[in-house]
């Protein structure tokens, strides 16, 4: 059943404050998920009261001041600092999102930094993806042809090209998949919008060729129709894309080949 | 704790290679319910108030009886692919799911064909 409490051992404490230094200015507060699994004790929101005035501009930018700082304890994935990895992936003032490309002073009041839903917790802000890469291998996420190999590219048209858009820009920083409702309850068996996303990148791709086997393997309760169309991945994607259209699109392919 | 891989636990029992069907008739249990449902509501509207008579001569118009089986059937069964993603989405022990399924399977099939049995005793 799912289940809508937590488990004893995750409910979460009120933690420490780290005050701000007494000459700064610009005080904005950091409330922050910390869980070690080493310590045996249940996670807690810990406070850093951060002096903006000697702060970067991004979240991303105050949770590296906390580190380098205040706290040299606090744990997170990050990389590119620029919105291309996706390791910053996150849950900030409720919205899943890359601490890197979000603006500290678009949350209003404190900003809560959790990690990314419904994932096992490594450690602080840093999820096991491990699922979802495994996922995201069983779609077969590479060209699949069976005509001889060309002696140059693989070419394709213009307009066949254009047929990636919105789709190859994704990062897979599974904002979208850790946001989505029905991915929480069945994420064992629901492949998630951002997997399905990149599987609508093959199957609508002019240069594949295994895209009947691609819809065989998709056409699944739950592996496909486990979405309800909620949309929660779409309004959260940080990189602005439509998981939900690519699977209206996958659901429309399995119509017309009925 | 499982020895099996990520991918094993991904891959899982492989595609089921259906459901394209549910969704569709879903999509065309809705579409057919939308003039179904408003013909139905506004018909009960136009009947209140009136007596037993009456409202057995209206079932008994064979066009209303018709209408009547169409919108039942179709009412049923879009409730019954319903429930079904419902007990899906939130019921995961194995048990439980089956006994939950085959209640709205039975349960759906001994409404629908109560009620249009009702329908054509009054109207045959």
């Amino acid at each position: 059943m799912v289940e809508f409490n937590l488990p004893k051992n995750s409910r979460v404490r009120v933690g420490i404050t780290h005050p701000a230094p007494e000459n700064a200015t610009n005080v904005k507060r950091f409330l922050i998920y910390r869980w070690n699994p080493d310590d045996g004790k249940n996670p807690s929101v810990d406070t850093y009261e951060v002096d903006m005035g000697a702060c970067g501009p991004m979240v991303l930018d105050a949770l590296i001041k906390i580190k380098n700082e205040i706290d040299a304890t606090l744990t997170f994935r990050r990389s590119c600092r620029e919105g291309v990895c996706g390791s910053c992936a996150m849950n900030i003032d409720g919205t899943n999102t890359l601490a890197c490309t979000k603006f500290t002073n678009d949350v209003k009041g404190d900003v809560k930094v959790y990690p990314l839903p419904h994932t096992p917790v490594i450690k602080d802000l840093v999820p096991d993806c491990s699922q979802l890469y495994a996922q995201y291998a069983a779609i077969k996420p590479w060209i699949q042809t069976q005509s001889s190999p060309p002696d140059r590219e693989r070419i394709q048209s213009q307009d066949e090209r254009k047929g990636l858009d919105g789709l190859y820009e994704c990062i897979m920083c599974f904002c979208c998949s850790t946001s989505c409702p029905s991915y929480w309850w069945n994420s064992d068996r629901y492949l998630g919008p951002a997997v399905l996303l990149q599987a609508y990148r093959w199957i609508n791709d002019s240069r594949d060729e295994g895209t009947g086997d691609r819809l065989d393997e998709l056409e699944d309760p739950f592996r496909l129709y486990r979405c309800h169309t909620i949309m929660n991945c779409t309004s959260t994607c940080p990189k602005n894309l439509n998981p939900a259209k690519a699977i209206g699109e996958i659901k429309k392919l399995l119509v017309e080949r009925q | 704790m499982s020895s099996q891989t990520s991918l094993r636990r991904a891959r899982g029992l492989g595609s089921a290679k259906e459901g394209v069907h549910h969704w569709w008739m879903q999509r065309l249990t809705a579409i057919a319910l939308v003039p179904l449902s408003i013909w139905l509501l506004t018909s009960i509207a136009f009947l209140a108030g009136a007596d037993h008579a009456r409202v057995t001569a209206w079932i008994a118009n064979p066009v209303v009886a018709l209408l009547l089986i169409l919108t039942l059937t179709a009412m049923f069964y879009h409730l019954k692919l319903g429930v079904q993603v419902v007990i899906e989405d939130y019921v995961h022990a194995k048990p439980v799911k089956f006994a939950c399924v085959l209640a709205n399977n039975f349960g759906n099939t001994v409404l629908a064909v109560s009620c249009i049995f009702a329908v054509l005793k009054i109207a045959v």
